[in-house]
């Protein structure tokens, strides 16, 4: 361990792990609403990225911030469209067919996004996205020396001020989707659907509509996540990748807890970056593998995660 | 009492309830199709110049279907049968393609040893990923396997650098030599490929006629009942992994050697393993024909999509290598969410349907 590059990457997988926290929190919104293992989720993130990067192009006022704001609006008002879309039109008629008829479905779902991606933006990678602040723009934390040796690297820690941005924003979206979720009456009404179909609509809640719901804020949730990450590293096919690492977040932290996708999103942030200040090179080039190689651990010693309710299973 | 029944074929004996050839004309028809099937490749020295390139593309998209069905038959037993799902087919036939590759450069093995170790040795690797199901099911096994994933090709890239390629992602693998023939051509070495797939039909064809593979079944359909019928329900997951990972080294062996070079180069990824659920699903899961429907079916398709993004990137030049790449992904998400909502038990149900159909003729259409 290069332990002087230890409290750099802390604050960087910290950074990270938010936006990763934010894409399991609508992968488990979904699977808790309607049962469902979402694996598009990091293809809704992609095209949400796209999107947003589509609209300011369109708008164009050469002020970055007026831009990303006004598109990141019109983005997330095609989400909700797309998220009911999908359900209504993908998810609906899949009711009470198998585990893997589902999961299928959206693994379907994800080529279908990638492809169509492909084809109305290309495959060059855009960075000329819109940010809140300059790329460049960076928070230098200067550390003095102890006892003559310095403790990080350069003596300093560096902030850039789009990934604490998008950090923070991460976090207050997750606040407010388990203040929904749990002080709103639609949030009541999801909540009771998670518990029993049957007896939610016995007590006049509209189930499809739930789904519905549910599916145009998982929508929201991704664009979010897509916009954030893509002020950070650009708009690419490859952010569908780089989501797809909240699926050992939300194992870690338990399928059915929004507190434990946020646990989970920060510990696997946190776990990519501290690989990387390994001093072995295999070691640190595993950083894209070490979420799968913790979720196999997570898997064999406990598979219910950190929050999640054991599975009893009746016959 | 004489009880009225239909005119039509019956079984009298519990052999030919069993038989996998229920008539005489099943034996000749699949004799002459393997006859048929055994010639195409050797037409290359008749046909004329014009039409050499559509025999070649004819007999290597055979062979590119052949390896293709052997790796879904181990998906078959284990997803299909023994209801398990898997997301790293594509890795494991990474490490049969390495495995056998490595041992004929290195050891100089002939192609008849070769394939057999990397199947073998494809199932070990299997049965690592496969322990998770002591504990997990379902979506969790899925993860497990979609670990397997990340975790196969990231070790190609990064350990061994100097056998398994390094950063390239890839290493030349040698074409086999067979009785003194070289099989550089794919017309050659399609026949191979095709008597792999032969013996591995017959293997997974049998499969399900025995104790292991009702094991299995009861396994997919209540596991609970099955552990009380005292099927040892991680014993047999086991097995379903390894011969799965097996069927897939077998694939990957021959797949690397018919494209003479293997490593994440050539594909192998998560894309690919989703497709090759997608085949399954698309030919339908659990029968024995559905692997071939899948894979064939998908395997065709994708060459329609390609030639259609071909033809339409010369139209839109400037959107050319977008367009190249795109349809595959579009046509195969479309294909397979439509076959889950309107045909989810695939191509295979509907071959029954109307192979029924026939029987009864003319009573249905």
């Amino acid at each position: 361990m290069n332990w002087i590059l230890v409290p750099q990457q802390l604050i960087n997988g910290l950074l990270q792990g938010g936006i990763l926290a934010l894409i399991a929190l609508g992968i488990v919104l979904i699977y808790k609403s309607s049962e469902v293992f979402n694996f598009a989720q990091g293809h809704m993130v992609m095209v949400g990225a796209y999107l947003t990067w589509m609209f300011s192009q369109w708008i164009n006022t050469g002020i970055s911030q007026v831009d990303l704001l006004i598109s990141a609006v019109g983005a997330l008002i095609i989400a909700v469209g797309l998220g009911w879309l999908i359900e209504r039109l993908a998810l609906r008629p899949m009711t009470g067919q198998p585990l893997l008829s589902i999961i299928l479905i959206t693994l379907g779902l994800a080529q279908l996004f990638e492809g169509l991606t492909t084809v109305f933006f290309g495959t060059e990678p855009k960075s000329d996205f819109p940010g809140l602040f300059a790329k460049d723009a960076v928070w230098r934390i200067e550390i003095p020396p102890v006892n003559g040796e310095s403790i990080v690297f350069l003596n300093q820690l560096t902030i850039p001020y789009a990934r604490l941005a998008a950090f923070i924003l991460a976090l207050v979206v997750a606040v407010l989707l388990i203040l929904l979720f749990n002080y709103t009456s639609i949030g009541l009404s999801m909540r009771a659907t998670s518990e029993n179909h049957d007896l939610a609509r016995s007590v006049g809640i509209k189930v499809s509509n739930v789904f519905g719901l549910s599916w145009a804020i998982a929508g929201v949730v991704a664009t979010i996540g897509g916009i954030l990450l893509a002020t950070i590293f650009g708009v690419s096919i490859n952010l569908s990748t780089v989501a797809l690492v909240a699926f050992p977040a939300i194992l870690l932290g338990g399928l059915e807890s929004f507190a434990g996708a946020i646990i989970g999103g920060l510990s696997i942030g946190l776990i990519q970056a501290l690989v990387q200040a390994a001093k072995l090179s295999e070691v640190r080039n595993s950083f894209e593998i070490a979420p799968y190689v913790f979720l196999l651990l997570i898997l064999v010693l406990r598979p219910e995660g950190l929050f999640g309710q054991k599975r009893i299973e009746r016959i | 009492m004489a009880a009225l029944r239909p005119a039509g074929d019956f079984d009298r004996t519990y052999e030919q309830d069993m038989s996998v050839m229920r008539k005489p004309w099943h034996v000749w028809l699949t004799v002459i199709s393997i006859a048929i099937v055994l010639v195409v490749p050797m037409l290359n020295n008749f046909v004329s110049q014009d039409w050499l390139s559509t025999h070649a593309y004819i007999v290597s998209t055979a062979n590119q279907i052949a390896y293709t069905v052997i790796a879904l038959q181990g998906l078959n037993i284990l997803t299909g049968l023994t209801g398990q799902i898997s997301l790293g087919q594509a890795s494991f036939m990474l490490v049969g393609g390495y495995i056998s590759a490595l041992a004929m450069t290195y050891w100089g093995l002939p192609i008849f040893v070769t394939i057999p170790v990397a199947g073998i040795g494809t199932g070990l690797v299997g049965l690592i990923f496969g322990l998770p199901s002591l504990r997990v099911k379902g979506f969790y096994l899925a993860m497990a396997t979609l670990a397997a994933q990340f975790i196969i090709p990231w070790m190609t890239r990064n350990l061994w650098r100097d056998y398994l390629g390094g950063t390239s992602g890839a290493i030349e693998v040698p074409s086999p030599i067979v009785f003194g023939f070289a099989t550089t051509e794919v017309t050659r070495f399609f026949y191979i490929s095709f008597v792999v797939l032969l013996l591995t039909t017959v293997i997974s064809v049998n499969i399900r006629r025995t104790r292991l593979g009702r094991a299995f079944i009861s396994i997919r359909d209540n596991d609970l009942a099955a552990e009380l019928l005292g099927v040892n329900l991680f014993g047999y997951k086991l097995r379903a992994f390894f011969l799965a990972a097996t069927f897939a080294g077998i694939a990957g062996a021959l797949k690397a050697h018919s494209q003479r070079g293997v490593g994440t180069e050539f594909g192998y990824s998560l894309e690919e393993s989703i497709i090759f659920l997608g085949m399954l699903v698309i030919g339908g899961m659990g029968s024995n024909i559905g692997p071939f429907l899948g894979a064939a079916f998908v395997i065709l398709l994708e060459d329609a999509a390609l030639w259609m993004g071909a033809s339409l990137a010369d139209v839109f030049p400037e959107q050319g290598a977008s367009l190249l790449t795109s349809f595959r992904p579009i046509f195969f998400g479309l294909m397979l969410m439509l076959f889950l909502i309107f045909e989810p038990r695939g191509l295979a149900h509907r071959w029954e349907l109307f192979k029924a159909a026939w029987r009864i003729r003319p009573f249905a259409r």
